[in-house]
Formats: C-alpha cells, sequence, structure tokens
C-alpha cells in the first residue's frame, strides 16, 4: 500500500544515502557563524543543531538575520565566521550548485521561460540524470504536489498556489538532504496557507526529508515546525518547541513576540515554599510558581497569556485551602473584542493597571458574557504565571 | 473588457497621429522612389522620364504608365556591382552586429549588476559620447588612426610594433568606427532587460546544481533575448545602409550599398537605378523585422 505513494521511495532513497548522519548525530550543524555586511552584524555567532528528520522554524520579525542565516545554508552568502557542518563535513565555503540542499524560495523564483515540467526537471538535468529517469521523476513530482495535467504550462498561466506547488516540486525534485524553505506561504492569501500548511507537513512526513523555514509569521512557525529558534538582532534568542516557547519563554522579549501576554512589572517580595511573592505596580502582590531556573533579585516582570486569565462577577469558586494562592484582581471592563471563537475582554483594575483576558465563547446563547464598565473579577493560579528578568 | 473603452474620445482621435505620420513621411516619400525605380534616365530636370503630368490629361498619363518598366531591377541583378555591393553590405553588417552583441553583452550585464546608484552613472557614460558630433567623432578617428596618430604613436612607445601601422582605409579602421558609434544601441536595450531581471532567478539556477555558465545560458541568457532581439535590429538596420563610417574610414575597393547608392544619385546622376537600389534594399532590410515581429507574437502567444 505505502509504496504505491509517490513519496515514499524518496524518502527511502534519502535514509540509505551514505552521507546521511548516523543516528543521533546532527545531520546539520552551524557552529559560531557570523556574517557582517559592512558595520552591520546581520547574524551574529549563531549556534545551532540539526536533526535529520527535523522541521525546524527560524522565526523573527524583518532584518533579524532569519534569513541572512538561511542564505549561507544554501551558499548565497558565505560565513566571515563559523563552520556549517552538513553530515559531517565543512560546506560552509562551498558554492550553491555544490551543496546537497535545495531552497524554496519567497515568490518562488519559477524560471519563465521554462514550463512546469522544464522547471522541475531543471535541477535533475544539471544532476547528469538520464533522459528516461528524469521523466519519471518528474512524474513522480507532479504527482507529489497535485499538478496533473498543468506540466506544460508556462510559470504566468498558473495561479499562486499553483506556482507554490511548482516551487516545492522543484525543489523536492533533487531529493536534498536539507530543503530551506524561505517564507513559503508568505504570498497565499490566508485560506490556502492554511491549507498548504498542513500539507508541507504532511509531506516533510512522509518523506522523511529535513526542512528548515524561515517566517515571521508565528502562528505557521507555531502550526508546522517541531521546533523553533527565536532570533533577534543576529541571535538565537531561543530554540524551543512551539509549547515551551510560548509556555515558558526566557526573556521578556520573546514573551511579548510570541502571541499576547499581560505584562507586570515588579520586584521579589517574600519566598513560601514553592511560591514567590511579587510586588507589582499596576496589579499588587502577585503569588506566582517559583521558576526552574532561578531568577535573580531587583526587577522582575510577571507575564501571564490572556486565556489563562479567568473572569467572574465574584471571583473565583472556593476550593478548600487553595484560595489564598490565587490572584484575583478587582476591575471594570473597559474594552470588549469578539473575535468569533473567543472573546477578549480588557479589565481595568482598580489598582492602575489593566489586565487581558481571552474567553472561549463555549455556549451559543450568552452564558459569560459582560458588559462595557460592569465590574468583574479577574483570576489565575500562580502556576499559570511566568516569571521573568525585567 | 474590449479595447475600445480604455481610450477615450480624443484619446482615440490621437492615436491616428502614428498612422498620418507613416503615410505622410514614409508610404509616399516611398511611392515617388519607387516610381522614379521604374523610370529611365534623361538628360533633363527632373533627370528621369517619363513624368506624370497631371494637367496633360488623361491619355498623357496612361502613355506615361505604359512608359514604365522593371529594366532598372533587372539591371541590379545582372550588374556584380550592385550585387557585391549588397553582399558586402550583408557582411559587414553581420560581422559587426556580432561584434557589438560580444561586446555590448558584458557592458550592460556588469552595468545591470552595479548598484543602483552606480547604474545611473554608467547609463550617462554610455550616452555621453552622444553629445559631440557624430561627425566630429567619426573625425576625432581618422586622427586616431592615421600614419602618426594616437594610436600608433602608442604602440610604438611601448615597442609593440617597429614601424606605423597602416590603419586608415582599412576595414578594421570601419569596423572600429561601426562598432565605437553603434555600441550604446546595443548597449542600452541589452541593459533594460537585463535590469529588470530578479537576480534571485540565477540564484534559484545556481541552488539547483547549475555552475555560473550553465545559469548564464540556461537562465540569463534566454531572459535576455528581448532585449538582444531589440539591440541586434536597432545595430543591424542601420549598419546595413550605413554611408558615412565606410567612405571615412574603410578603403575605397570595396564599397557598400549605401556608398554604392551615393554614387548612382550624385555621381551618376543615375536616379532611376539608385531608386531600384534603395527599393531593393528595404526589401531585404524587411526580412529580418518580420522574423523579429513573428518570434515576438510568438513569445506573446506564449506567455498568454
Amino acid at each position: 500500500m505505502a509504496e504505491e505513494l509517490p513519496g515514499t521511495n524518496v524518502a527511502a532513497e534519502a535514509a540509505g544515502r551514505d552521507a546521511f548522519p548516523a543516528a543521533g548525530q546532527p545531520l546539520l550543524r552551524i557552529e559560531g557563524v557570523a556574517k557582517t555586511f559592512g558595520t552591520f552584524r546581520a547574524v551574529d555567532g549563531v549556534s545551532l543543531d540539526i536533526k535529520a528528520g527535523e522541521f525546524f522554524a527560524l522565526l523573527g520579525p524583518s532584518g533579524c538575520g532569519k534569513t541572512t542565516l538561511l542564505r549561507m545554508l544554501a551558499g548565497f552568502e558565505a560565513p566571515d565566521e563559523g563552520r556549517i557542518l552538513l553530515g559531517g563535513k565543512d560546506i560552509a565555503q562551498a558554492l550553491p550548485h555544490e551543496r546537497p540542499i535545495n531552497m524554496m524560495f519567497q515568490n518562488y523564483a519559477l524560471f519563465p521561460h521554462l514550463s512546469v515540467r522544464d522547471n522541475i526537471a531543471f535541477g535533475l538535468k544539471r544532476a547528469g540524470m538520464p533522459r528516461a529517469e528524469i521523466a519519471t521523476r518528474v512524474a513522480e513530482m507532479v504527482a507529489l504536489v497535485k499538478l496533473e495535467g498543468l506540466e506544460k504550462r508556462k510559470p504566468d498561466q498558473l495561479s499562486g498556489g499553483q506556482r507554490q506547488r511548482v516551487a516545492l516540486a522543484r525543489a523536492l525534485a533533487r531529493r536534498p538532504q536539507l530543503l530551506l524553505l524561505d517564507e513559503p506561504l508568505a504570498a497565499l492569501d490566508k485560506k490556502l496557507r492554511e491549507s498548504t500548511q498542513g500539507e508541507l507537513m504532511e509531506l516533510q512526513r512522509r518523506l522523511g526529508m529535513t526542512f528548515i523555514v524561515v517566517t515571521h509569521d508565528q502562528e505557521e512557525a507555531m502550526t508546522m515546525a517541531s521546533r523553533i529558534g527565536v532570533m533577534k538582532a543576529g541571535k538565537l534568542a531561543q530554540v524551543a518547541s512551539p509549547r515551551e516557547l510560548y509556555e515558558a519563554p526566557r526573556s521578556r522579549w520573546i514573551a511579548e513576540f510570541v502571541g499576547d501576554i499581560n505584562l507586570f512589572d515588579g520586584e521579589s517580595k517574600l519566598r513560601d515554599g514553592h511560591r514567590l511573592v511579587i510586588g507589582t505596580r499596576d496589579a499588587g502582590a502577585l503569588v506566582v510558581a517559583e521558576p526552574r531556573e532561578p531568577v535573580g533579585a531587583g526587577r522582575l516582570a510577571v507575564a501571564i497569556r490572556p486565556e489563562k486569565v479567568k473572569l467572574s462577577r465574584r471571583g473565583p469558586v472556593s476550593e478548600a485551602g487553595r484560595e489564598a494562592a490565587i490572584n484575583r484582581l478587582d476591575g471594570v471592563i473597559a474594552d470588549i473584542c469578539y473575535l468569533g471563537g473567543t472573546t477578549t475582554y480588557k479589565v481595568k483594575l482598580d489598582t492602575g493597571g489593566t489586565v487581558q483576558a481571552s474567553v472561549v465563547n463555549s455556549a451559543r446563547i450568552d452564558v459569560d458574557v459582560y458588559s462595557l464598565n460592569q465590574h468583574v473579577v479577574a483570576w489565575f493560579t500562580p502556576d499559570d504565571c511566568v516569571v521573568l528578568p525585567s | 473588457m474590449s479595447s475600445r473603452r480604455i481610450f477615450a474620445r480624443p484619446a482615440r482621435r490621437a492615436a491616428i497621429a502614428p498612422y498620418v505620420w507613416m503615410v505622410l513621411f514614409f508610404l509616399v516619400p516611398f511611392a515617388f522612389v519607387l516610381k522614379i525605380s521604374l523610370s529611365q534616365t534623361a538628360i533633363a530636370q527632373p533627370p528621369y522620364e517619363p513624368v506624370f503630368d497631371l494637367t496633360a490629361g488623361w491619355d498623357a498619363l496612361k502613355g506615361a504608365f505604359a512608359a514604365l518598366s522593371i529594366d532598372n531591377f533587372r539591371l541590379l541583378v545582372s550588374d556584380d556591382i550592385y550585387v557585391f555591393a549588397y553582399v558586402r553590405s550583408l557582411t559587414v553588417a553581420i560581422t559587426a552586429t556580432v561584434l557589438l552583441l560580444l561586446i555590448g553583452y558584458p557592458i550592460a550585464y556588469g552595468m545591470a549588476r552595479l548598484p543602483k546608484r552606480w547604474q545611473a552613472v554608467a547609463m550617462v557614460l554610455v550616452i555621453v559620447p552622444f553629445w559631440t558630433s557624430f561627425l566630429i567623432r567619426i573625425y576625432a578617428w581618422i586622427n586616431i588612426l592615421q600614419h602618426d596618430g594616437l594610436l600608433n604613436q602608442i604602440l610604438l612607445a611601448l615597442h609593440l610594433v617597429s614601424q606605423p601601422v597602416v590603419w586608415l582605409s582599412t576595414d578594421t579602421a570601419m569596423y572600429i568606427g561601426i562598432v565605437y558609434s553603434y555600441l550604446p544601441f546595443m548597449i542600452l536595450p541589452l541593459y533594460a532587460t537585463l535590469a529588470k531581471m530578479e537576480p534571485v532567478l540565477e540564484e534559484a539556477a545556481s541552488d539547483l546544481g547549475a555552475p555560473p555558465w550553465q545559469v548564464f545560458w540556461l537562465v540569463t541568457f534566454p531572459l535576455s533575448l528581448p532585449g538582444v532581439g531589440a539591440g541586434v535590429l536597432l545595430c543591424f538596420i542601420p549598419i546595413v545602409g550605413e554611408f558615412v563610417i565606410p567612405d571615412l574610414l574603410a578603403g575605397s575597393n570595396a564599397l557598400m550599398i549605401g556608398q554604392t547608392l551615393w554614387l548612382e544619385f550624385f555621381t551618376n546622376k543615375d536616379w532611376p537605378v539608385a531608386s531600384a537600389a534603395a527599393i531593393v534594399l528595404l526589401v531585404v532590410l524587411l526580412v529580418p523585422l518580420l522574423l523579429y515581429e513573428r518570434l515576438q507574437k510568438r513569445q506573446l502567444e506564449h506567455g498568454r
């Protein structure tokens, strides 16, 4: 059954390749790589291991160096410092056409003078593959990305989604050890982007190939990648799974960059077993769970995701013995943002600050609907808080 | 929507302008030349007969029509001078155009890959020779190429030659002059297409395993073909009819068709033969033009 899928023999071939690193070894090792343009340090000492079969995302705002890093992996830029090891071999200075790495370009970079078939076959012809084999492989790729019947079209006779598929097929045709994707979905509209995300993940799993995707869209990175590297000003700020990145951001900047968050600046006041009490300017004293990595004294920030803030009219229903540990903040509803699945309330606290609470609209008929200026209690548990150095 | 809706009324009237221009300045003169080419020389004013005289009545006009003949065209085919002149013109034009392409392409490519602000500077440098009169520039070349001219002085000073080389009145001098004069016409259309091309396409080709020379032949060059076509036509067509440069720089043993035309008109006062030669030249030049247009149309159809 599985053998009939056009992609499976690709995976088998990839797995059997000599250059493929032994289990446990990283496929790609980036060691202290840096790149300077003039006086601008675009990539500043990045080290990173990527395992075979991973779907890795480089996430960051524009200008953070993620594209430069990707271009160094493809060979379009040579690093000023550091090594790039692919299967144990340093390829930092190798030219793009000498690397077993292919790239899917932002805006696709399809050859406008070549048909879909010739675009996909381009890399195979350069590899000196026999004609008959090329024809088979192209047919395989066309089937893989579901472009049957469009082989003779030129790129400008295709829709955006179709062009994206051609670009993907062209990059996959050579069965690279590593596929780089530069903002692969940025040019698609929202609906198509979501369905294509799923297809990319499914394809990556099926081919067992290693993908590195560069994106500025955190939702895209969270959905597709098994691991995310967040870049800021040329450095890797955090490398973690999507869940860890969201629930345990390492810095205030990451907490704010990934998703929405409420932040309360303050100072550590006292320790009570596994709890810390932090005095904040805007929300009074907050009880938080002690962080895994001890934070120093001095200025701290308490971070809480909006969906972890609960609202009620009279405060949390008391649970014996736990009530004392729950943070409750009184305030009035200052703003309501209905988003369909959820509603975001902005609560103006009596202590001065504001807190955002995201409430799931779990019933069709109004159950927990608050109105503007209504008095509410916003509450959350110590475990839902993250303490960050300020 | 239909193209008719695109133009408002005044714009539609303005769209006639090119046709009026064509009729007034191409078709009407062409008809005159065609008529003269079918006439015979005469020692008269004008120096050919018959002359259409609309005041002489219908019968005289009919007689004049009957007196037209294609004898001049027969002469063109039968006399070697003309055939040689055509062949020489085409040979010179083809050779010069190939040279222009070989020299112009790297220059245009280099310009297109310069940083944006330097591209404007390079553009001005390409155009700057036009600020001096064409004739003065050709005379300057005579100066450079003559027996004790700049070129020979440099060669002698560098001990590359032991005696002055004869440059002037050779084909080499003519080719230098032609290439020098027409280079901007080759560079500018090439530069325009190459500058428009996205460099990421070349990156994509090298990413897919193409070494630099394949990147050029498989991606850069095919995508620059519209510019190559425009540059080749802009150079080839006027070079075929070129008169000044071969007359001033080349020897007088082999003439191009432009020079032959000049001789017939001004030295031999044989307007009819000169006109016939001009008509044939026009027909010869129409061939590459039509080919180019067909090629472009096919490209457009593919693009759709």
